[in-house]
């Protein structure tokens, strides 16, 4: 059964849309990413228009983060201060990037920029956390839990001035770092049309030492209004968010989102790790393949967009 | 099919009077194709009638929009955009179908004149080139608008029914870009077009699709905040579901 997406001006099956939006809320409950970098490549790959698959993806990511805020919320699994300050750092960096988003897309490299930000960051993320997770499960495989390790390290970014108490995450570490981490994610994914939830989760858990049970909702939390954002500056700017194709992934995503939740609750964190560290891994691989192997057509072609008089109907 | 055929027929009782003085007369079984919520493509039936002997081509055509084509190089063993060309002149949809093969009814000089094939439309860069890369840029815009279904890889068939009757089917995808579409009917003797007749085709969106588009580009912040809420929405009822459960 077909769809017409009007913004993105295909037909698409139905079912197809909705096993991808199903996708993206097993994750998204799963981790506390928002799998804009899973549905962004996935959309294009089925014919979507690159500017429609970031925005709607963007749009689509909302639904699964608000859902897992909200049983996070009951767990008290949610660090508001935390979040509200990554946001801030976030909203910044996003806001810098666009104008280089602008001027890659003049130039015709955006493509390339975002390809090699992805190999270059999940690569190197993936292989931190596939060493660290793998050495934390052999140690509690070997000592079967018994001593009980610190909770963080205590590295230069603990002496930095302004320092805040986080109660909820147990931590009292300067404010510079969560803005600057919200910062460095924000205008990564300003350029790259993410949520930043891949870059967000390990930076939670390595950088600051944040507990695995705040780490998905607080990320989630943070998540929702990035999103909000993006889907309102294209909407706003690019008329590229599609709602039909919005509702129908979504509808896939509400669905999936809760089993993700509960498979979640019944692994440990390293082991929740080990799984992120891989699928980050695998997007990375598939994506350095695609710059280094030989592109199937040398050419490749982008229409202007007709005007709304030619092509909306009466 | 009976209604297309109770078409052809009155069509052709209406237009008999005037045969003797059109060599050519032809039409399409829709001239609005309205790309619903559930459009997943269709076909137009083209059909007609001539006078006398001769063969039919029929070209259908979408409207034109500029077109960027870029081709990649590598540079550190990576595959980078290198050069890029615009063109212009290049329709969006192109279909060709004729009743015998091209090089049996037409020299190179007509097809050239009326764009009959892929390799003849009338695509112009929008900068100078050498003929060389001019011809690699070319095919590679037909290239990727054939991997697209934009464009016609093969020349369909018209096929005759007896002596004058003539018809042909033509598929547009579920992708077919809307627009102002023209269905060119050239009816060519001894290598000449003796008549020709041109036929208005609207591709639009029509229904709940159309409002969405209209909405999304003439209330755009109403429509971004909207998109906002569906989801916020959508999560809500999902955690609302699952506590039920």
């Amino acid at each position: 059964m077909h769809v017409y997406l009007p913004v993105a001006e295909v037909s698409l099956d139905v079912f197809v849309l909705i096993g991808l939006g199903a996708a993206i809320g097993f994750l998204s409950g799963l981790f506390g990413v928002g799998g804009g970098f899973l549905v962004t490549p996935l959309l294009i790959f089925l014919g979507v228009p690159p500017a429609v698959a970031a925005a709607t993806g963007a749009n689509t990511v909302i639904a699964p983060s608000v859902s897992g805020v909200l049983s996070g919320l009951r767990r008290r699994g949610v660090d508001f201060r935390m979040g509200a300050i990554l946001l801030l750092g976030g909203f910044v960096g996003s806001a810098a990037s666009v104008g280089l988003f602008a001027l890659l897309r003049r130039i015709g490299q955006i493509d390339l920029v975002v390809a090699l930000s992805y190999v270059l960051l999940l690569g190197t993320i993936g292989i931190l956390m596939l060493v660290e997770s793998l050495r934390a499960w052999q140690r509690r495989a070997r000592m079967a839990g018994v001593t009980r390790s610190k909770l963080h390290h205590h590295m230069w970014i603990h002496g930095l001035p302004l320092k805040m108490r986080f109660p909820r995450s147990r931590l009292y570490i300067s404010a510079l770092v969560p803005a600057g981490i919200g910062f460095g994610v924000g205008a990564l994914s300003g350029i790259m049309g993410v949520g930043g939830g891949f870059m967000l989760v390990p930076a939670m858990i390595y950088v600051l030492g944040m507990p695995s049970s705040v780490v998905v909702g607080t990320s989630q939390f943070q998540i929702i209004f990035v999103a909000a954002n993006v889907t309102f500056l294209q909407s706003y700017a690019n008329q590229t968010v599609d709602i039909v194709l919005a509702v129908v992934l979504m509808i896939g995503s509400v669905v999936a989102a809760p089993l993700g939740a509960r498979l979640g609750a019944k692994l440990r964190a390293e082991q929740m790790r080990v799984l992120l560290a891989v699928l980050v891994l695998g997007v990375a691989g598939q994506l350095a393949y695609d710059l280094v192997a030989p592109p199937e057509d040398l050419f490749s072609i982008e229409t202007r967009n007709e005007s709304i008089s030619s092509s909306a109907g009466q | 099919m009976r209604r297309v055929l109770a078409l052809v027929l009155a069509f052709l009782g209406l237009a008999s009077a005037d045969l003797r003085a059109q060599p050519l007369v032809a039409d399409l079984s829709e001239h609005l194709i309205a790309i619903t919520t559930g459009f997943a493509g269709t076909d137009v039936l083209l059909f007609g009638a001539t006078e006398g002997e001769g063969d039919v081509i029929v070209i259908l055509r979408g409207p034109e929009s500029p077109t960027i084509v870029r081709r990649k190089a590598r540079i550190a063993g990576i595959w980078v955009n290198r050069e890029q060309v615009t063109f212009t002149g290049a329709p969006s949809f192109y279909r060709l179908a004729a009743s015998r093969p091209l090089d049996e009814i037409t020299t190179p000089a007509l097809r050239a004149r009326h764009q009959i094939g892929v390799d003849q439309l009338r695509i112009v860069p929008q900068r100078s080139l050498d003929p060389e890369r001019l011809a690699e840029f070319r095919a590679g815009l037909v290239r990727n608008k054939q991997a697209q279904e934009f464009y016609s890889t093969e020349v369909g068939r018209v096929s005759f029914l007896g002596p004058r009757l003539f018809r042909t089917r033509i598929y547009l995808p579920p992708n077919v870009p809307p627009g102002s579409y023209t269905a060119e009917v050239l009816l060519v003797r001894d290598n000449q077009v003796v008549a020709a007749q041109t036929t208005p085709m609207f591709v639009s969106k029509t229904g709940i699709g159309a409002e969405v588009f209209v909405f999304a580009h003439q209330h755009s912040a109403v429509y971004g905040l909207t998109a906002i809420l569906l989801a916020v929405f959508a999560g809500w009822a999902a955690s609302a579901i699952s506590r039920k459960v």
